[in-house]
């Protein structure tokens, strides 16, 4: 199997509270795999180790062979990880073009590329990149807008074309689908197929099964910072340990899925 | 050209490129009240470097871009402490830091001390207008390079702005050595203009007009700085030129009241400062199509 990122043996703690408790999983190249668990599982923490938003207190995360553990928060993107954010954090007083040519800045880090003035030559090749994906996105409606005055909806997919444009071997999507409506996560969930048939690996945290399960292959399951299940979709709603999870013990019925 | 107007240009000049001195780190979010300190260092450089009596005798062509580099290199090395504190307490740093300035010249005998220092060369003021061109020029193209855009994202959220790349402690170091250079620009200008410097001009409530004018004006684009200093300078004159020709002396005398009252009324209804991204969209007509278009309505 074609592994494209490995965590091992995932240890963090804040002060006394273990959020991530000896967490190992691998995620294959090209894969799209949930990580899902109850409230305070510690699916962003994982999120945010990755990205190295906080140092790792002990383990190993791998990313296409390369150890990046230890790298900056801000050499991780250019080593392939990229991701959105469960609460949108687009740039509010840039436009959509500029919010997604943000996602190219680790590729632009020489003195030329920082000294261009994106701003100025309206046709230049970073920009025809960036309107391009957008249009793949179906997003060319509003490259001059100011971010903040777009649709909810809108904004999630401009997020996840942000992240796109890193180029990135492995992307991380935290809850994509929370808070839209019906017909954008058919949007997003369309969006998100296309992406990962171009060969980007998906990693998605999501509470709403139903879109785990149209779209992901595999589920990682935490609950209290440990891993306590990984297997297909069709698989995560039988265990008993996801169900005492999401349903408390000497629970029997209803489907642990529909509880998230 | 009158007398008087030319004047009033002169002090437009200058306050706009001491604005764009405060407007490039405040563009990456970070507040600078100590914009008097440069100034004092660029003007004070300038002058003695360039003085044939006191100084190095130095010509003023190379006097002020030395200034300028002395005030840059400055800014870089008080740049890494200053930036370590965050909001209101870097607005208090910053003016520390104008006021160890203002102390420390005002202690040295070779500067002229406390009563000041004359300036031998005599720059007029077509040459501060082109400066002055220059410097708005040179900040807006920055402001559209990729540089200017990482920038710009720093001051919504510098968490996501690192997490895509950027290096988010240097891009607001160099943010603030560029202005800090910009601001030493200023000064050293001001010098030869007037031919005299005086630590004591150079004040904390030159520091919050300038502060002010970035504010009001906007940080979000590049001409946020020249419309704030625009306001700041012709707004009271307008006020006390109407009070002498109507003859309504309360009019001038009550200028700065008139002048208060504006500034909080601006700060109420545009509390993004007047140019702001929406605004400049709608001038330029590149707000073309609405949410409410049938993509963003399905």
């Amino acid at each position: 199997m074609d592994v494209v990122l490995r965590v091992s043996r995932l240890d963090k703690s804040f002060g006394g509270l273990k959020v991530v408790d000896n967490v190992s999983f691998d995620v294959t190249r090209g894969s799209r795999t949930a990580l899902i668990g109850p409230n305070g599982a510690g699916k962003t923490t994982v999120f945010n180790l990755m990205t190295g938003v906080y140092p790792i207190d002990h383990g190993a995360i791998e990313l296409d062979g390369r150890d990046i553990t230890r790298i900056p928060a801000r050499d991780r993107v250019a080593a392939g990880v990229s991701r959105s954010f469960q609460n949108i954090r687009l740039m509010p007083h840039l436009s959509t073009l500029e919010n997604v040519m943000l996602g190219q800045h680790a590729q632009a880090r020489s003195i030329r590329a920082q000294l261009f003035p994106l701003g100025f030559a309206r046709i230049n090749k970073w920009a025809e990149q960036a309107r391009e994906a957008l249009a793949k996105a179906r997003l060319e409606e509003y490259p001059g807008q100011v971010v903040a005055d777009l649709p909810y909806g809108i904004q999630k997919r401009i997020e996840v074309v942000r992240a796109l444009m890193a180029k990135p071997k492995l992307l991380l999507l935290d809850e994509p689908a929370a808070g839209l409506n019906h017909q954008e996560t058919g949007e997003l969930q369309k969006l998100l197929r296309e992406v990962s048939e171009r060969g980007v690996t998906l990693l998605v945290v999501e509470h709403d099964m139903h879109f785990v399960r149209t779209l992901c292959e595999r589920v990682v399951v935490l609950n209290f910072g440990r891993k306590i299940f990984e297997g297909t979709p069709a698989e995560v709603n039988a265990d008993p340990a996801v169900r005492e999870a999401y349903l408390g013990s000497n629970q029997s019925m209803g489907e642990a899925g529909h509880a998230a | 050209m009158s007398g008087e107007l030319e004047g009033l240009l002169v002090i437009l000049c200058l306050n706009t490129i001491y604005a764009y001195g405060v407007f490039l780190p405040a563009a990456s979010g970070q507040l600078n009240l100590g914009a008097a300190g440069f100034i004092t260092l660029g003007a004070y450089c300038s002058a003695f470097v360039n003085s044939e009596l006191d100084g190095l005798g130095v010509s003023a062509w190379m006097s002020i871009p030395i200034a300028v580099l002395f005030t840059a290199a400055v800014s870089f090395l008080i740049a890494f402490p200053i930036l370590r504190t965050r909001g209101v307490y870097m607005v208090l740093a910053t003016f520390a830091f104008a006021e160890v300035v203002a102390g420390l010249i005002i202690n040295l005998e070779f500067l002229g001390a406390a009563q000041g220092m004359p300036v031998d060369a005599h720059m007029p003021f077509y040459g501060l207008a082109i400066v002055t061109l220059l410097v708005a020029l040179f900040c807006h193209y920055l402001m559209a390079t990729r540089c200017g855009l990482a920038m710009r994202a720093i001051h919504d959220d510098e968490s996501v702005a690192t997490l895509f790349g950027a290096n988010v402690r240097m891009i607001r170091v160099w943010a603030f050595a560029t202005g800090g250079a910009l601001m030493g620009l200023g000064g050293a200008l001001y010098g030869h203009h007037f031919n005299y410097v005086e630590a004591q001009n150079f004040n904390i409530l030159l520091s919050i007009y300038i502060l002010l004018y970035v504010l009001l004006g906007g940080t979000q684009t590049a001409w946020g700085p020249v419309v704030g200093a625009l306001f700041f300078t012709f707004v009271p004159e307008l006020f006390r030129y109407l009070g002498r020709e109507t003859g309504e002396k309360w009019l001038e005398d009550g200028r700065f009241v008139a002048f208060g009252l504006i500034i909080v009324i601006m700060m109420v209804i545009r509390p993004e400062g007047v140019v702001t991204r929406t605004l400049l969209e709608r001038i330029t007509g590149g707000r073309r199509r609405q949410p409410a278009s049938p993509a963003a309505a399905e």
